[in-house]
C-alpha cells in the first residue's frame, strides 16, 4: 500500500469529516492513537470486520499468530450457508520467515488451502510484520491467481497504518480492484440495489430482508453481510448503492459512482422512523409509483402490528434514561430507536460523528442533552452519575465499565447477540431493554453486606473505644 | 518415549495457539496494581483484550504504546515514554509490565537503552518498577509468553521493603503458578499452602485480579493479586515450589538470586501428584518445626479427609472413563497434567497437539504428540469418544459429533472461568465428575 493511496483515503471526498472547514480539519479519520491510552483497533482489524462477513471465502492471514491467533472465530457475522469464513487461516510466520522473507511460505500457504478447501476465492491479508519485512503481498498474490485460476486477493491493512476505520475502507479498496465488476449476475431488475457496510452481526439482515421483497426492492449484492464471493463480484450492476453504518465503506460509495454510475444514499436500519425513511428514499431513487405505493402500504402495515407490539414496552420504558456511547452513525440512529421507545437520551457519544452526525445529535438530543467529544470509562460513569441514567448503552468494549458499576448495560456493537435492525429489530431491543432495566438483579448487587451498612461501620469505629466511652456515644445517637 | 512431530503444513488453519505477549500480559495481570503495555500496534492490544475480556468476562486493563508506520521506522522511543507518562497520570499504576510484538521485534528496538533514557529523564518515575520482558509473537506460545514473564517478575529489583518488624510472622513459600492454572487453581492452592500454617507468595496470583469479584470502585489497574510490597520479599522465601515445568527457569533464577531451594511439581490433579504437593508442604513446615519434637509430619485433617473423597469419585467415574479414548489439543503444561490424570483413570489417549515446544512432550503417555493446529486435530481425533480443548474446537468437534470438554484458553461459551477449579484432591474430583457425567449424558 503506497502513502498517497493511503493520504487519498484519509481525505476521502465522501466522508463528511473532511468538509470541515475550520483549522485541525479531518481530525476523525487522520487522528493518531495516544500511547497509553488508545483503546481501538488497528487497521487489520478494520479490514478483517468488513471482508470476514463474506461466508464462502478463505481469508489467510500473513503473519505472526498474534493477528489471527488471537482473533480468529470471534467475529459476530452470522451465514445462511458457507461456513469457511467462520475458519483462521494464518501463515504463522517464524523467526526463520522474517529473516529470509515469508513470501515462499505465503504462496505455499495459499496452495494448502486451495487444495483442501477449494474455496471460490482467498482474501489474503497483510500485517505489520510482513509488511515491515518487505513482503510483496501483490505479487504472490498475482502469482497464485494464476496458477490456481481462483482469485486471490491482497488486502494491503498492515495494523500500524492506522484505526479500524482506515482498515475498513482498505477492505473497500481491495473488493474495488480485484472484486466488484469482474463477473455477470443472471439477470438484473430495475429495482437491485447493493447494502453496503451491512455485516449480519446476530443475523440483523434477517430482520431487513423480507421487507425488501416485500415491497419489491431486490438486494443484488450484500457488502459484505451473509454474501457469497459471487455476488460481490457482480454489484457493478446494481442500480442504487445504500450505505449502511455509512461511513466505513464510504469510498465504495463514491468510487462505485464514478466507475459505474451507481448513486449511493446512506441509510440506517435502526427505529421505525430511520427504518421508513430508508424504504421510502430507496423507492424514490429507483421506484415508479407503483413501488412507492408498496411502500407505504408496507409502512402502514408493520406499524400497527409494532404499535401492539411494542404496547406493553412503551409503557415500562416511558422516560427512562439512557447514556449511549458508541461510534459514528449510531450515536444518532439509535437514538432515534430508543425514543420511538418513549426513552431518553440523555448523553451521547460524538467521538467519531461527522459534522452531519452532529447536527442530527443536536436535533435528537435536544438543549440538555450531554455530547461526549472523549470519553474513557470514568467519564461515562461520572456522566451517568450526573445524569442519573437508568443504564448504559454502549459497545462491548464497556460492558463491564457499567456492570462492574452496578448499572444495567446493553451492547449495541459488533459482538452483540441480538438483532435489532428493522421493525422487528425494535421490538427485539425494546425486550432487551425492558429485560436490562428491570432485572431484579439490580437491588442485589447493590445491596451492602449487613456488615457494610453505616449504621455497622460506626460501630466498627467505635471497636476499640473504652466501653463506657462506647456505651455513651451508642446512647447519644439513638 | 513420546515422538514429537512438528506439522510440516505452511499454513496454520483453526490455530491452537495464542500469542506470547497475550500469555506474558496474563501473568502480569496477576499482580496488583498493574497495567500490562504493549509495545506494538494498537491491534496487538486490542485482540488481546477482546480474547481475555471474553474469556473471564472481566474488564481487563491493557495498554498500548500504538505503534504507527512512521513511529516503527523511527524507532519506538517516544511512544514508550508517552505511554508510561499517560499511564502514571491516568491510572497511577504500582507496576508496568512492559512487552515487546512481533512488529517492534522485527525493528529491532533497544528496549533496555530506551527504558534506561527514559529513566534518567524523569526521575520521578524511580519508585515505579517496571518489569520489562521480550515476547516475540513469531517464537513460542502463550505459555511461552507467560514463562517468560514469570522470569522477568522474579529478576526484577523491586527496592527494599520498608522495614516492619512483625511478630510471629508465618514462613513463606513462593508458589510459581504456571499458565495452566486458572484463578480458581490458584485460590485453591493458595488455600491449601495457607492450611499448614504457611504464606503463599503466588507469582503471578490470577485469584485476586480475574477471579471474578465485585469492587467498589471502577479499576483502571488491576484490583487484586500479588503486591509490591509482596514481591519485595521475595528473598524471605523458605522455598520455591514450581507448579508447571515451564516454571522451572524462573524457580533457577531464584534459586541463583537468594539461595532458595525449589521443587517443580509438572502436574497438580490426580492422587499421586496432589499427595505429593501436600507431603512437600508438610516437609517444609516439619523443616521448621524444633527437632526435639521430631515425629510424622502433621497433615490437615480436611485433606487427609478430601483424599479419601477423590478416591472414593476415582472409584465411582472409573466405570464411565475406564477404555474411552480421548483426543485432546492444549498447551504442554496443561496437556501434560491432563493426559496423564486420563491415563490414570484408564482412558485412552486417541491424540495430543500441542501448541509450542517442551521437555515434557517427550513423556505423554502416548506413542506421539503433534505441533500443530485444530486443523490436525480434526484429522486425528476421528473416532475418539471425547475431545478436549478451548471453545475453538467447537467446529470440529460438532463436525465429527463428538463430544467437547473446553480446557485452555479461550473459553467464550461457558460461564465461571474465573473460579473454576481442577487441581487439587478437590479439583481432580471436578474434573473426573463433569467427564463422567458428559459420558452418563450419552448413554455410553
Amino acid at each position: 500500500m503506497t502513502k498517497p493511496k493511503i493520504a487519498d483515503l484519509l481525505n476521502e471526498p465522501g466522508c463528511e469529516h473532511n468538509h470541515k472547514k475550520e483549522k485541525g480539519k479531518n481530525k476523525a479519520c487522520t487522528q493518531q492513537a495516544k500511547p497509553g491510552a488508545a483503546q481501538g483497533g488497528c487497521a487489520f482489524d478494520g479490514a478483517s470486520i468488513a471482508l470476514v462477513p463474506i461466508t464462502d471465502a478463505a481469508h489467510l492471514v500473513h503473519g505472526p499468530i498474534a493477528c489471527a491467533g488471537n482473533s480468529w472465530g470471534s467475529r459476530g457475522s452470522l451465514s445462511s450457508g458457507a461456513t469457511t469464513y467462520k475458519m483462521g487461516f494464518t501463515t504463522d510466520i517464524s523467526e526463520n520467515d522474517i529473516v529470509f522473507g515469508g513470501e515462499k511460505r505465503l504462496y505455499k500457504a495459499i496452495a494448502q488451502v486451495i487444495k483442501r478447501y477449494h474455496p471460490p476465492a482467498v482474501f489474503v491479508y497483510s500485517t505489520c510484520v510482513t509488511a515491515l519485512i518487505g513482503d510483496d503481498l501483490d505479487a504472490v498474490c498475482e502469482a497464485a491467481t494464476k496458477k490456481f485460476a481462483t482469485p486471490i486477493i491482497p488486502v494491503n491493512s498492515p495494523g500500524f497504518v492506522g484505526s479500524k476505520n482506515l482498515g475498513n475502507r482498505l477492505a473497500g479498496e481491495s473488493l474495488l480492484d480485484y472484486v466488484v465488476g469482474t463477473a455477470e449476475p443472471e439477470y438484473t431488475t430495475p429495482y437491485d440495489i447493493n447494502l453496503i457496510g451491512e455485516y449480519n452481526i446476530a443475523g440483523e439482515l434477517w430482520g431487513v430482508l423480507p421487507l425488501f421483497e416485500k415491497v419489491g426492492i431486490r438486494v443484488l449484492s450484500k457488502i459484505t453481510g451473509d454474501a457469497t464471493f459471487e455476488e460481490i463480484r457482480y454489484a457493478h450492476r446494481a442500480k442504487l448503492n445504500v450505505m449502511i453504518c455509512s461511513k466505513a465503506l464510504i469510498n465504495m460509495g463514491r468510487k462505485m459512482e464514478e466507475r459505474y454510475g451507481i448513486p449511493y444514499i446512506e441509510e440506517s436500519f435502526y427505529g421505525v422512523e430511520d427504518m421508513n425513511r430508508c424504504l421510502r428514499n430507496i423507492a424514490q431513487k429507483i421506484g415508479d409509483e407503483a413501488l412507492k405505493q408498496r411502500v407505504e402500504t408496507v409502512i402502514a402495515e408493520e406499524i400497527a402490528k409494532l404499535d401492539i407490539a411494542l404496547a406493553p414496552y412503551r409503557a415500562r420504558l416511558k422516560d427512562k434514561k439512557m447514556v449511549l456511547y458508541t461510534g459514528g452513525v449510531k450515536s444518532w440512529s439509535v437514538m432515534s430507536a430508543a425514543q420511538d421507545l418513549g426513552m431518553k437520551v440523555v448523553a451521547t457519544s460524538t467521538k467519531k460523528s461527522t459534522e452531519e452526525d452532529k447536527a442530527k445529535i443536536k436535533k435528537l438530543l435536544g438543549k440538555d442533552g450531554i455530547q461526549l467529544a472523549k470519553g474513557n470509562a470514568q467519564e461515562i460513569l461520572r456522566v451517568i452519575k450526573k445524569t442519573q441514567a437508568d443504564m448504559l448503552v454502549a459497545g462491548g468494549r464497556n460492558q463491564y465499565t457499567a456492570l462492574k458499576a452496578r448499572i444495567p448495560f446493553l451492547d449495541i456493537n459488533q459482538e452483540r447477540h441480538n438483532p435489532y435492525a428493522g421493525y422487528v429489530g425494535l421490538i427485539e431491543m425494546a425486550k432487551e431493554f425492558d429485560r436490562a432495566l428491570h432485572s431484579p438483579i439490580w437491588q442485589q448487587v447493590r445491596q451492602p453486606a449487613p456488615w457494610e451498612t453505616e449504621e455497622s461501620q460506626e460501630l466498627e469505629v467505635l471497636k476499640d473505644t473504652p466501653s463506657d466511652i462506647r456505651s455513651q456515644k451508642l446512647e447519644a445517637r439513638s | 518415549m513420546t515422538t514429537v512431530t512438528k506439522s510440516k503444513k505452511s499454513v496454520a488453519v483453526n490455530p491452537l495457539k495464542q500469542s506470547p505477549p497475550l500469555g506474558a500480559a496474563l501473568a502480569f495481570l496477576g499482580l496488583k496494581g498493574i497495567v500490562p503495555l504493549f509495545h506494538g500496534s494498537q491491534g496487538c492490544t486490542a485482540f488481546a483484550k477482546v480474547l481475555l475480556v471474553r474469556h473471564f468476562r472481566e474488564a481487563i486493563p491493557l495498554a498500548t504504546t500504538a505503534m504507527t508506520e512512521v513511529s516503527t521506522i523511527l524507532g519506538g522511543e517516544d511512544n514508550i515514554e508517552q505511554a508510561i507518562l499517560t499511564l502514571v497520570e491516568k491510572a497511577q499504576p504500582d507496576l508496568i509490565g512492559l512487552l515487546t510484538t512481533g512488529l517492534t521485534e522485527t525493528r529491532g528496538d533497544d528496549m533496555n537503552g530506551i527504558l534506561k533514557s527514559i529513566r534518567q529523564r524523569h526521575p520521578e518515575l524511580d519508585s515505579l518498577p517496571i518489569i520489562f520482558v521480550s515476547t516475540p509473537d513469531y517464537k513460542g506460545a502463550l505459555q511461552d509468553g507467560f514463562a517468560a514473564a514469570v522470569q522477568s517478575i522474579v529478576s526484577t529489583d523491586y527496592g527494599t521493603p520498608v522495614e516492619t518488624f512483625q511478630f510471629n510472622s508465618l514462613p513463606q513459600v513462593t508458589i510459581l503458578a504456571g499458565s495452566q492454572l486458572s484463578p480458581g487453581d490458584v485460590e485453591e492452592i493458595k488455600e491449601i499452602v495457607e492450611t499448614f500454617g504457611l504464606k503463599p507468595l503466588m507469582i503471578p496470583d490470577l485469584s485476586g485480579s480475574v477471579d471474578g469479584h465485585l469492587d467498589d470502585d471502577y479499576n483502571s489497574k488491576t484490583p487484586g493479586g500479588t503486591s509490591l510490597e509482596q514481591l519485595q520479599q521475595l528473598d524471605r522465601s523458605l522455598f520455591t515450589i514450581a507448579i508447571g515445568e515451564s516454571m522451572r527457569p524462573a524457580a533457577e533464577i531464584l534459586q541463583q538470586r537468594f539461595g532458595t531451594e525449589y521443587e517443580v511439581i509438572p502436574r497438580l490433579a490426580g492422587l499421586a501428584p496432589v499427595d505429593s504437593f501436600i507431603w512437600q508442604l508438610a516437609q517444609i513446615i516439619d523443616a521448621q518445626t524444633d527437632p526435639r519434637f521430631l515425629g510424622s509430619p502433621q497433615i490437615p485433617a480436611r485433606y487427609k479427609r478430601q483424599r479419601r473423597q477423590l478416591q472414593d469419585a476415582i472409584l465411582d467415574t472409573h466405570f464411565y472413563l475406564g477404555g474411552k479414548k480421548i483426543s485432546l489439543a492444549l498447551e504442554p503444561d496443561l496437556l501434560y497434567q491432563t493426559i496423564w490424570l486420563l491415563k490414570d483413570m484408564g482412558a485412552e489417549i486417541q491424540a495430543a497437539v500441542t501448541t509450542t515446544k517442551s521437555p515434557l512432550l517427550k513423556e505423554l503417555a502416548i506413542d506421539n504428540v503433534t505441533i500443530g493446529d485444530l486443523e490436525d486435530l480434526e484429522d486425528l481425533a476421528v473416532g475418539s469418544d471425547l475431545i478436549i480443548t478451548n471453545s475453538q474446537g467447537k467446529g470440529l468437534a460438532d463436525k465429527l459429533n463428538i463430544p467437547l470438554y473446553r480446557m485452555g484458553y479461550p473459553i467464550y461459551d461457558r460461564l465461571g472461568n474465573g473460579s473454576r477449579c481442577l487441581v487439587g484432591y478437590r479439583g481432580t474430583m471436578q474434573f473426573l465428575f463433569d467427564l463422567g457425567n458428559i459420558f452418563i449424558e450419552l448413554g455410553h
